[in-house]
């Protein structure tokens, strides 16, 4: 997740030149999707870049820092994108396909087992278990994105964090209101920064 | 909100105004849901929703197929499908948009900047999302000592997380938590 936005490179010789199939798009991104335990971005950057030669790794980095800026689900964002930057509207939704059905069945069919069973103590103690583990895993991922903010010493961006976790997390206040403030503010506070740097 | 009555078009219209929002993808949208979904909705209980997000994270797939389920345990197969297009549709036609509206305007400075701005928000987000789900998943001192283990071997090696769950899932069902 680079925070620098790398300029569109010159497509390398060994990128593939014939856009594939719709067909082609949807198995793809169905293969990258199904993979993916705990994040697909791992596999799409490997599908995407190394596997099929349909990006460079400098165009991947530069799509997916839009898709990350973007509302909603990164992952799904950048499969619309990069589907309709290659097959166009209809390539867009092959990928978004793709990346949501396969996966939305698998798990529409776990969620009918736990509905039958989720009461059965057994399973109810196992998925405690692993919802332990999950909420772990999340802590990793916030300790691994704090880290530049750290290493920087960046107290700004630290007191953005820490007020955006205290009325989300400790307040519990709408996440509409906290963004309507902090979204401007902290934009304000980036910009502001940028021209004293200056 | 409209379609009070229907709960499909309760599932949709509250999906897709928190994807609009869900700045920083799925993970940091999960105090949002959280709070619709147990606190003013009461779609499920705490408990229920530390399941859904245990299960969404066993199966394979991208992170916000929890609402999936959020939409199946309340209008079934059809809500699933409903509460997943909603989470989904609009933001992708969003960056579909920006996305061909930008390459007119490639090299501008101001997506770095709008980013910069924005990754403090997600980390902080992110942390809310660990908070909530961790008050509903650690109610015992050894649930919590799993965490703190899981985060901190997941922090310090490279090892695939599925086995993390697994282990955690063991663990759990040999009722050691």
């Amino acid at each position: 997740m680079s925070s620098e936005i790398a300029p569109a490179a010159p497509s390398a010789a060994d990128i593939a030149k014939i856009p594939p199939s719709l067909r082609t798009l949807f198995f793809a991104f169905a293969k990258m999707s199904l993979s993916g335990f705990g994040g697909v971005l791992v596999f799409a950057r490997r599908a995407i870049v190394d596997e099929h030669r349909w990006m460079t790794a400098e165009e991947f980095n530069e799509t997916f820092a839009l898709c990350h800026f973007l509302p909603g689900p990164n992952i799904v964002n950048l499969a619309m994108v990069f589907g309709a930057r290659l097959r166009g509207i209809t390539g867009g939704l092959a990928a978004f396909a793709g990346l949501l059905v396969p996966p939305m069945l698998l798990i529409t069919t776990l969620g009918a087992i736990y509905g039958h069973f989720g009461q059965a103590e057994a399973l109810r103690q196992g998925l405690a278990g692993v919802s332990c583990v999950a909420v772990g895993l999340l802590a990793s991922v916030v300790f691994r994105m704090l880290t530049p903010l750290l290493k920087k010493s960046d107290i700004v961006g630290l007191l953005v964090m820490a007020a955006v976790f205290v009325a989300i997390g400790l307040a519990r206040l709408p996440l509409q209101e906290v963004l309507l403030v902090a979204v401007p503010l902290s934009l304000a506070i980036t910009y502001a920064r940028i021209r004293w740097a200056r | 909100m409209s379609g009070d009555d229907n709960p499909l078009a309760q599932l949709f219209w509250t999906f897709a105004l928190i994807s609009l929002f869900a700045v920083g993808g799925a993970v940091a949208a999960i105090p949002e849901l959280h709070r619709v979904a147990v606190e003013v909705r009461h779609w499920m209980t705490d408990k229920q929703f530390a399941d859904v997000f245990a299960l969404s994270q066993l199966s394979p797939g991208p992170n916000v197929l929890i609402v999936t389920l959020i939409g199946y345990s309340v209008a079934g197969v059809a809500g699933a499908a409903v509460a997943t297009l909603a989470m989904c549709g609009p933001t992708a036609v969003l960056s579909y948009v920006v996305s061909r509206w930008l390459s007119n305007a490639r090299g501008a400075r101001w997506p770095a900047l709008v980013q910069a701005a924005l990754v403090p928000l997600s980390i902080g987000l992110m942390a809310a999302s660990t908070w909530i789900l961790g008050l509903a998943s650690d109610q015992t001192w050894r649930a919590f000592a799993l965490t703190v283990v899981a985060a901190v071997i997941a922090s310090t090696t490279r090892l695939n997380p599925l086995w993390l769950l697994a282990a955690g899932g063991c663990l759990g069902f040999a009722g050691l938590l």
